[in-house]
């Protein structure tokens, strides 16, 4: 069956900035995803939850206040936690160079900074979620 | 999705909200599942309060929800939302933005919130969401909130799986003529003007008077509301509980 690829989009601690998440949710929706978007300055534990009761597939983390280092490992060891290690996560947002690699070794799959296309990262997407019933 | 449906719902009944996530999708994506779930389920039926939530994009819906919840949870009742938002008819896509009005709730383990697109439905929610609403009944819910897709006036589809249809209207939406057509205004149980700080009296008296000229048994409540303000969601509360009695009222009557 070809359902409907989930995603939420996540905004975790102090970052007002969403006008990227916000384009990102569009773009995906017009790559046939449905989107989810948590609104601004979101905790580790309501952005786990959220992806619990909305079964997503993919979590998009958008961060540009210089907080990722924090926040991210927190909510991949959460979902973990949690029973959701299986979910794609993706970082978004300004991600120094020099922090990616740590940050891939700590669970996010992929990150697109400045510059992405939204198609590149809807291919990303589709190549790396295996829906359970397709 | 292969994961035994008995086994998704022993976890959900322990209070899982993974085994309940997963059910809910299963739901929504495979009919199969669907029915055999709803068999599963049939026997612990029909002690939750269904509560429809519909009209027009932009009339605070999910504001309303959000105010309506945070007077549930005084009372102790625990709630599973279900926001339903329109899938593209171009790309099958669709954002699912109703969530985010409810972002007090997020952390409350009593409340329990899922978004879905239309897929494809055109009566305002999914075909998946008659079977999502006995799936909340059947693990405990005590109110059950569906809020509908924006919509005008053909929408009607809520109306056959809740107990109680709560139309909500914003200043501005119209003439008498609007009244007149038929739809949704013939089958709401209680009208909600909300934003009502723009202005809503004259709205109220229209509705008032053209319902009472319809063939409408009774004219269902008409209550002002500012969602955002926190004003007359007490009032609209205290309806939605009288409705709720007449429901009951009504089915020891035989309807």
């Amino acid at each position: 069956m070809n359902r409907p690829i989930r995603v939420l989009i996540a905004k975790p601690g102090l970052d007002g900035h969403d006008r990227g998440a916000l384009t990102l949710a569009m773009g995906l929706r017009d790559e046939g995803m449905e989107v989810i978007y948590t609104g601004v300055r979101q905790t580790v534990e309501n952005i786990v939850r959220t992806c619990s009761q909305e079964y997503v597939d993919v979590l998009g983390l958008s961060l540009l206040s210089g907080g990722h280092n924090y926040y991210f490992p927190k909510i991949i060891d959460l979902l973990k936690e949690k029973g959701l290690g299986h979910i794609l996560v993706l970082a978004g947002g300004i991600i120094p160079n020099e922090d990616r690699e740590s940050l891939k070794a700590k669970g996010v799959k992929e990150i697109f900074g400045p510059g992405s296309t939204i198609s590149d990262i809807a291919n990303y997407i589709r190549e790396n979620v295996r829906g359970e019933d397709s | 999705m292969k994961q035994d449906i008995d086994k998704l719902i022993a976890g959900a009944l322990s209070g899982e909200e993974n085994s309940l996530s997963c059910l809910l999708a299963m739901v929504e994506n495979d009919d199969t599942s669907a029915s055999r779930i709803l068999n599963a389920i049939s026997p612990s039926l029909g002690k939750a309060y269904r509560i429809g939530i519909t009209g027009s994009p932009g009339s605070g819906k999910s504001t309303l929800i959000d105010k309506l919840v945070g007077i549930m949870r005084g009372k102790g009742l625990t709630v599973g939302v279900i926001c339903v938002d329109p899938s593209s008819p171009v790309t099958g896509g669709a954002v699912l933005g109703d969530r985010i009005r409810m972002e007090q709730h997020y952390s409350d383990d009593g409340v329990f919130i899922r978004s879905m697109a239309s897929r494809g439905s055109y009566g305002g929610i999914s075909k998946a969401v008659g079977v999502s609403v006995a799936l909340f009944d059947a693990f405990g819910k005590d109110v059950i909130i569906v809020e509908t897709v924006g919509i005008g006036q053909e929408g009607i589809d809520i109306t056959r799986i809740v107990d109680t249809t709560l139309l909500v209207l914003a200043p501005g939406w119209g003439d008498s003529m609007q009244l007149m057509k038929a739809g949704i205004l013939e089958v709401a149980d209680i009208i909600a003007i909300n934003k009502a700080d723009l202005g809503a009296d004259e709205l109220a008296d229209s509705i008032r008077d053209i319902l009472t000229l319809s063939s409408r048994k009774s004219v269902p409540p008409v209550i002002q509301t500012q969602a955002l303000n926190n004003i007359g969601i007490e009032d609209l509360y205290h309806e939605l509980e009288n409705q709720r009695g007449k429901h009951h009222h009504n089915e020891k009557n035989g309807r």
